[in-house]
């Protein structure tokens, strides 16, 4: 009779995973599952609504990021109305909505960096969970838990100046964007009190990669060692190769480093990309056509994005992407902990993006919206925070809404998500008859490598406590609760 | 901030896209309304899908913090207010954090608290629409004529030195 470890939910993990670990009676893992309760009834929602309506509407899918679906949704429509996709744009559309986007990179990473992810690498993996959060960080480094804080808000402040408001921003539209920058807000970031303005949060992203680097040097155990396993993975890039998280083609690499979708037109992403049903979990799983359902799974966010891409064009960022090409040899990274290293290089891209921009006329003036030939049908896609997101609409001749699909980033990482879950009990959890604290957590952390959103947007339905089950065969023996 | 009397601090929680859960945003509104009436310009009103670290800071800065939101709580029947107490467990949901753990990160990052009660209002469906169910909208009602005392009765206590 085997054994069956469940934990429920998944803790510092936006909205309600499960993890289930079977184990044979010699205490071997033979079988590993994330589930995830997602809805999926949004794509129906919005069938029969005005198409206009679809980036204020979307927004009403997460409160994590509403901003990604925001600008994917507007990104969609651009095609409808005829503006074509991101080169179509007017200068000042463009632009206010790529500082809406570098807004919310850098608060999201920053985020999850110092307030989900550097607990664990401060206090250790296997540390008391009272200590491995982020008041036991406060009072450990406060500079750190400060530095988080006010990173977090300043790219929520540029979020609310670009979208309008921090709930439903209505920012961008179908064509382009409803508002210029102004003046006061420009100066505010540009020049505002130490530390909210941008000189500081650049510097603030360079200590954090500062920070990084020290502890990579003292922790290469839980950096290099912790989960590595072979995976391909796909991106927007530049249409010249560059980091691109706003606009560009689609790329895919395999785990070698080849390149297997050739920076196509993401309007086209339905002859390339499929996504399967499984009996077992509410969310699909993603593949590429070609290469099947079985090994055509696909990694998306920070770690696919410095894979796929060949360079940054911002010099901060880019020397510390060539010191992170230079660990791996230049070779693709597979180590799931080097999402860290990657969204934090992200983060310091991300600021020395809106320093750029908030340095350019063209946000305080010049044309918001492109029109032209009504289309019948359009493609957004965004680099999300987590990863590539898909939106993607039909619209009749009334202009309602006919078809909706939505691929969201967390479901473009379901497979990578469970490969690393696996690894973790693999390496954990074989032959071992007591479940520990410690291998409890090293599956979360596993998790947590890939920020991942399963939020249903209701947070009033999303408190929980954790529920730990442990099953042998069929029967519950033991059942925790925090 | 130059301080002529108390801050205070209104903050709505919630979803205005899923039904019932808009119940604080709505309040909230109401409240900015009443307060741009009486020229109450010490009242503050914010809004959010879900509270954040950020929020540690926000609120550093006043005296009375009023988190509103929707409750699904079996043991309240229409509405209900409660003094928060900062704690130092974290919550699950690292992207969203409670009220309390606002209040606790306050404390420990900006060695400063303010009175901080949350109004919790009884919510039933999370759908995807916007009107509320009519028990939620009656219950936005009581709340509302009682956030208003409460708010006038702190008022009072903080001006004669009793709270």
């Amino acid at each position: 009779m085997g054994q069956k470890i469940t934990i429920e939910p998944v803790t510092r993990v936006e909205g309600h995973g499960k993890v289930t670990i079977h184990l044979d009676n010699q205490g071997k893992v033979v079988q590993t599952r994330l589930h995830i309760v997602e809805f999926r009834g949004f794509e129906r929602f919005v069938q029969g609504r005005p198409y206009w309506e679809a980036p204020v509407l979307v927004q009403r899918l997460c409160g994590i990021c509403p901003v990604s679906h925001h600008l994917a949704a507007a990104k969609a429509l651009d095609v409808i109305v005829g503006a074509g996709t991101g080169e179509g744009l007017t200068p000042t559309g463009e632009k206010m909505r790529r500082l809406m986007h570098y807004g919310q990179i850098f608060q999201s990473h920053s985020l999850h960096f110092f307030h989900l992810a550097s607990p664990d690498l401060l206090f250790g993996i296997d540390a008391d969970p009272l200590k491995r959060n982020v008041i036991a960080l406060a009072l450990e480094n406060k500079d750190l838990a400060v530095q988080g804080v006010m990173m977090r808000k300043f790219g929520q402040e540029i979020i609310a100046a670009t979208a309008g408001k921090k709930i439903h921003g209505t920012g961008a539209i179908p064509g382009g964007i409803n508002k210029h920058l102004s003046v006061e807000d420009k100066e505010r970031f540009l020049k505002g009190k130490d530390p909210m303005n941008i000189n500081a949060m650049i510097e603030w992203s360079q200590a954090a990669l500062d920070f990084f680097h020290e502890y990579h040097k003292k922790n290469k155990n839980v950096i290099d060692q912790f989960i590595e396993f072979p995976s391909s993975y796909l991106s927007l890039v530049r249409k010249d190769g560059a980091l691109d998280l706003y606009h560009g083609v689609l790329r895919a690499k395999d785990s070698e480093g080849n390149i297997i979708l050739h920076d196509i037109d993401y309007q086209d992403y339905l002859k390339y990309i499929d996504e399967e049903v499984r009996s077992w979990s509410y969310m699909k799983f993603p593949y590429l056509k070609e290469l099947g359902k079985s090994s055509g799974w696909y990694t998306v966010g920070p770690l696919a994005r410095l894979n796929n891409a060949d360079f940054i064009d911002t010099p901060l960022a880019q020397k510390e992407f060539e010191k992170f090409k230079d660990y791996s040899g230049g070779k693709i990274d597979h180590h799931s902990m080097h999402s860290h290293w990657a969204r934090l290089i992200e983060i310091l891209h991300s600021a020395e993006k809106m320093k750029e921009l908030l340095n350019d006329k063209d946000l305080m003036e010049g044309e918001l919206v492109t029109k032209g030939q009504k289309q019948s049908e359009g493609v957004g896609l965004i680099e999300a925070p987590r990863g590539t997101l898909f939106h993607h609409y039909k619209v009749n001749e009334h202009d309602q809404i006919e078809m909706c699909n939505l691929i969201v980033s967390t479901t473009n990482n379901n497979q990578p998500m469970n490969e690393a879950v696996n690894q973790v009990a693999v390496k954990m959890m074989t032959g071992k008859e007591e479940i520990t604290e410690a291998m409890m957590n090293a599956v979360e952390v596993a998790i947590r490598a890939y920020d991942p959103c399963l939020s249903c947007a209701t947070h009033a339905l999303g408190q929980m406590p954790l529920e730990i089950s442990l099953y042998k065969g069929d029967a519950l023996i033991d059942k925790k609760r925090s | 901030m130059t301080r002529k009397g108390p801050e205070i601090l209104i903050y709505g929680i919630g979803n205005p896209g899923r039904q019932d859960d808009a119940l604080g945003i709505l309040l909230a509104e109401k409240i900015e309304q009443w307060a741009a009436e009486l020229c109450y310009s010490f009242i503050t009103v914010e809004q959010c899908y879900q509270l954040n670290i950020e929020d540690a800071e926000l609120i550093s800065h006043y005296d009375l913090v009023i988190f509103l939101d929707a409750s699904v709580k079996e043991e309240i029947t229409d509405i209900s207010i409660e003094r928060v107490t900062p704690h130092l467990k974290t919550d699950f949901n690292m992207h969203s954090v409670t009220p309390a753990f606002v209040a606790g990160l306050s404390e420990n990052i900006y060695s400063r608290i303010p009175e901080i009660f949350q109004l919790h209002i009884k919510a039933s469906k999370f759908n995807f629409m916007e009107p509320l169910t009519g028990e939620a909208a009656e219950n936005l009602d009581r709340a509302f004529i009682h956030l208003k005392e409460f708010i006038i009765a702190w008022l009072a206590r903080k001006k004669s030195g009793t709270s």
